[in-house]
């Protein structure tokens, strides 16, 4: 069962909590299937680095706009943060946030002697000094591994520095050991968020949803309009007080259901506010099934039906064209969980053909404990099975050795120094980083526009195939692409 | 200064940053044992920096709570053993994070077991807590010595060739320039005769280059501080002797008197160079450097829209001392207050603060010691000075810039609103390059 449990400080982790995976090989549809049946993790004898869930937490808290973000642990544990400055102050227009503020991201600056008599007090007199340098509405501290090891009580500290300065400072767990999955970084964040910051609701209102995101674009206050409901995005760009009534919306939708799966679902069992039925809609089969639901739960199935019916008028025709162009062509996909099975929907609907896939993770179940929520399984049911399909956290080697194999048309990439290993082995490759870009009757069309541009213009990869630079041994490329994973002949 | 000691607005990082030190030497690749979020935030952090087998590619033992409790020594084991299966290359350095250092695993004597067999690996202690990434550029380069270089000493006899030197000058990544500049020091001393190891960056010789230290008549040091530990290092182990320079050498004041420097060592080392030609080198690039400047004096003495009178620097000791020097006297731009951000160690400080002063007799230039740069910021914010300013600093210093309503150069890191390739800005035209950049950026607001 799922154990969401807001009495206590520390998230459990996704492995625990919803027996999410890193490590899988064969395709979707088994894997959908063991996801029913109880899934069992395998391990590399050889790795390469991950991610941890410390800098998952801070994207769902350094984007908030009137909080500042303490890392509690040694310089280095807060150094990528800066990447969220850049995004907040280059997308705030997306959000019209006019006047983007500068990020206020600290380092408690942990050092040896500070490892060895506990860092409270060094906690404790930054979160004092945080405060009178920013005067944030709320202030989230990051634990760290050097931190969490040394058994610094950083909930006890926070809750003191609450009591003594008057606004919420919460203690986010993200240690980057306790997890294999770094999405539970997301639900650290919210799980201090929800337990510090959201209020029981005063009322229900009728006009707004909560749309849990990142950074993307603002496609749903159009999408809303015409059910008069407005968009609450959280938790990036949104701010302290906009979190805190985020408790009182109709409804809760998902970008990302890897992402925003645990705050979904603490809303709705903690804070009575339901989330759709439906996974994000990408692809048209779940883009009519979400907007029906979204009509649904509002009560305004009429206007559902009338959506769907103008949408699908302006743009199949659309999409049609860029089937007949795309019809054919071969894509593997490398993102992350949820939204790398949306993207595989959308080239399913586009026409090509997906010859396998390395998904960071898999969780067989959301927190919401809601079938009608699992991408994966909408995919195969409306657009067949995907063979190759692997679960693979960013494990360069294995993507290097795939790609070297299936030599796709298109490589498609969700996260950062993956299209690397298309480019070098000449396939276009195509990353988007508006995760609302696909969404959508519009999207796919928009998506499908992207995807003949990436295939079209080939020159850069061609010419980069020729020079590349590949420290993969030739051994290793002859192997079987999943020979380090339990099971695959390696040791 | 931070009463509590924290950091704001990092424009360094910790010890295991220092896995950009291997990232730099061709074809070495870092082997990480620690957390798993440690190369991302080092990746995240230098940006585009991944190089041969850095960012990613670099195998990790990703210290699970199973590491934690029971110790990752066998899981290091596997990790090692499948590097040399799946990547090709020619040295390994195994860096620990804060996970292994406060678990106390044993690396030392598992890398010692791999060494045994005659791989070419060399570990190092890089806990985060332990010590910034400035610091431990030394750490790392130190243990290649001592642990692979070493193996090499009986066909690399110490100081075997007369007018071989090597140079310890960027800290690869941390210094944005540090390519160009590593390679522009490596044409400058072959100007004055000297042949010089850089070991880092595509005109270095890579892990061959790195056997041959020993060989080196004497030793090169361009830095405040960071690397000196290396030159005190190879003093000991090899009897070189070292010429420090304390600043970086921008344009052609500090230039040349960084190769006069050089020339009057390696000559007093016993060096055969043609001391005339030599001199002759250093006039001719002084005179090509000079015709720019000659030629650009009228456009800096008239330019009747406004240009930058005053800067600020938010940057490491090298950078700030150095800017400083070449914009007052080559440039015309008067340096205030200026922040050094490196966390320098305080025995250094004074030496930093005598060298910065020494760049005017009859002015001041204000100096702060700040690693917490957010707070040096909070200083720069009160301070308002008359005519344009000009703010060279990282990424992090742009909106602080638009909020002053001043010019900002970014020169240092993070840097995410500006790439840098092979650019220098060390030597004379390091120095036409940096005045490029300022004008390229003041003359764009004309529009």
């Amino acid at each position: 069962m799922s154990k969401i449990n807001l009495s206590l400080p520390e998230v459990q982790i996704r492995e625990i909590r919803i027996n999410s995976i890193t490590g899988y090989q064969g395709d979707a549809k088994e894997l959908v299937i063991a996801s029913r049946e109880g899934l069992k993790d395998k391990e590399r004898s050889f790795s390469q680095c991950l991610g941890c869930s410390t800098s998952k937490a801070a994207c769902m808290t350094v984007l908030i706009q009137d909080a500042a973000v303490i890392s509690h642990g040694p310089v280095g544990c807060a150094s990528c943060l800066h990447e969220y400055t850049f995004t907040y102050r280059v997308n705030s227009p997306l959000r019209d946030v006019m006047q983007p503020t500068p990020r206020r991201i600290f380092s408690s600056n942990l050092k040896e002697k500070d490892t060895v008599y506990g860092g409270n007090m060094k906690l404790a007199n930054s979160i004092r000094e945080v405060y009178e340098r920013t005067n944030a509405n709320a202030i989230f501290v990051l634990t760290t591994c050097a931190a969490g090891i040394i058994g610094d009580d950083v909930e006890g500290v926070c809750q003191e520095a609450e009591d003594e300065l008057g606004i919420p400072v919460i203690a986010i767990f993200c240690e980057g050991f306790k997890s294999k999955v770094w999405t539970t970084g997301f639900d650290a964040a919210y799980h201090g968020i929800a337990r510090k910051l959201i209020q029981k609701p005063r009322k229900r209102r009728t006009d707004l949803i909560n749309v849990i995101n990142f950074w993307g674009s603002d496609v749903f206050s159009d999408w809303f309009a015409p059910f008069d409901v407005k968009p609450n995005y959280i938790t990036p760009y949104s701010t302290v007080k906009g979190l805190k009534y985020a408790s009182e919306a109709a409804a809760t939708v998902q970008a990302c259901s890897t992402l925003g799966g645990y705050l979904g679902a603490v809303l709705e069992r903690d804070f009575g506010v339901p989330e759709i039925p439906a996974a994000p809609p990408y692809g048209i089969a779940q883009t009519d099934r979400w907007f029906r639901a979204l009509g649904k739960i509002l009560k305004k199935e009429e206007i559902a039906e009338k959506i769907i019916a103008e949408k699908k008028k302006k743009y199949l025709p659309k999409i049609e064209n860029l089937r007949k162009k795309l019809k054919g062509k071969t894509a593997y996909v490398t993102a992350g969980a949820a939204h790398g099975h949306a993207l595989l929907s959308v080239l399913g609907e586009l026409g090509l053909k997906t010859c396998g896939a390395a998904i960071f993770h898999h969780d067989p179940i959301y927190d919401s404990r809601r079938l009608e929520n699992d991408q994966l399984a909408q995919h195969v049911s409306d657009y067949g099975n995907v063979t190759n399909f692997n679960v693979c956290n960013k494990q360069e080697f294995e993507l290097v050795n795939a790609l070297n194999r299936i030599r796709p048309d298109i490589l498609i990439a969700r996260h950062g120094g993956m299209t690397l290993w298309g480019a070098k082995l000449g396939i276009p490759s195509l990353l988007i980083g508006d995760e609302h870009f696909a969404m959508g009757y519009e999207g796919l069309v928009q998506y499908g526009e992207r995807l003949l541009e990436a295939i079209e213009n080939d020159e850069f990869v061609k010419n980069l195939k020729k020079h590349a630079i590949n420290p993969y041994s030739k051994w290793w490329l002859e192997q079987p692409p999943y020979y380090f994973l339990k099971g695959g002949g390696g040791k | 200064m931070s009463k509590a000691g924290l950091i704001e607005q990092e424009r360094y990082t910790c010890a295991i940053g220092a896995m950009q030190t291997v990232v730099a030497i061709p074809k070495a690749v870092p082997i990480l044992h620690s957390g798993p979020g440690c190369g991302e935030m080092i990746a995240g952090f230098f940006e585009r920096s991944t190089g041969y087998a850095g960012g990613y590619t670099s195998p990790c033992t990703n210290f699970s709570e199973k590491e934690v409790v029971f110790g990752g020594i066998n899981r290091l084991r596997d990790i090692i053993n499948n590097s040399y299966k799946v990547l090709d290359t020619d040295l390994q350095v195994v860096l620990t994070g804060c996970t292994a250092g406060i678990v106390g695993d044993d690396v030392d004597s598992l890398v010692f077991e791999f060494a045994d067999e005659g791989k070419p690996i060399v570990s190092v202690e890089t806990a985060g807590f332990k010590a910034t990434n400035y610091e431990a550029h030394s750490l790392v380069v130190n243990a290649i010595i001592d642990q692979y270089v070493s193996r090499f000493e009986s066909d690399n006899k110490p100081k075997s060739e007369k007018n071989t030197v090597n140079l310890f000058a960027s800290i690869p990544y941390q210094d944005p320039f540090w390519k160009g500049n590593l390679a522009e020091y490596k044409r400058l001393l072959a100007g004055i005769g000297l042949k010089a190891n850089v070991l880092f960056g595509p005109e270095s010789g890579g892990v061959k280059e790195w056997q041959t230290i020993p060989r080196a008549a004497f030793n090169i040091l361009v830095s405040p501080w960071y690397g000196k530990e290396i030159a005190d290092y190879l003093k000991t182990k090899y009897g070189q002797e070292y010429t420090w320079f304390h600043h970086i050498p921008i344009g052609a004041n500090q230039t040349e008197a960084f190769l006069t420097q050089v020339l009057e060592f390696a000559i007093q080392e016993g060096a055969e160079v043609d001391e005339r030609k030599a001199r002759e080198f250093i006039k001719h690039e002084s005179r090509v450097y000079y015709e720019e400047i000659d030629n650009l004096a009228t456009f800096l003495l008239e330019f009747r829209y406004g240009l930058p009178n005053h800067v600020h620097i938010l940057h490491d000791a090298g950078y700030v001392v150095a800017l400083s020097k070449f914009l007052l006297h080559e440039v015309g731009i008067i340096p205030k207050e200026q922040f050094i951000t490196d966390a320098t160690p305080e025995k250094y400080q004074e030496a930093i603060c005598d060298d910065l002063k020494s760049t005017s007799d009859k002015r001041q230039i204000p100096l702060y010691f700040e690693p917490d740069a957010g707070n040096a910021q909070e200083i720069l914010r009160k301070i308002q000075h008359k005519g344009r300013g000009l703010i060279i600093g990282s990424g992090w210093d742009k909106e602080l810039a638009k909020e002053k309503g001043y010019d900002f150069l970014s020169a240092a890191i993070p840097s995410p609103y500006r790439l840098i390739l092979t650019s220098n800005y060390a030597g004379f035209t390091g120095g036409l390059r940096v005045i490029e950049d300022i004008y390229h950026i003041v003359l764009s607001t004309y529009a």
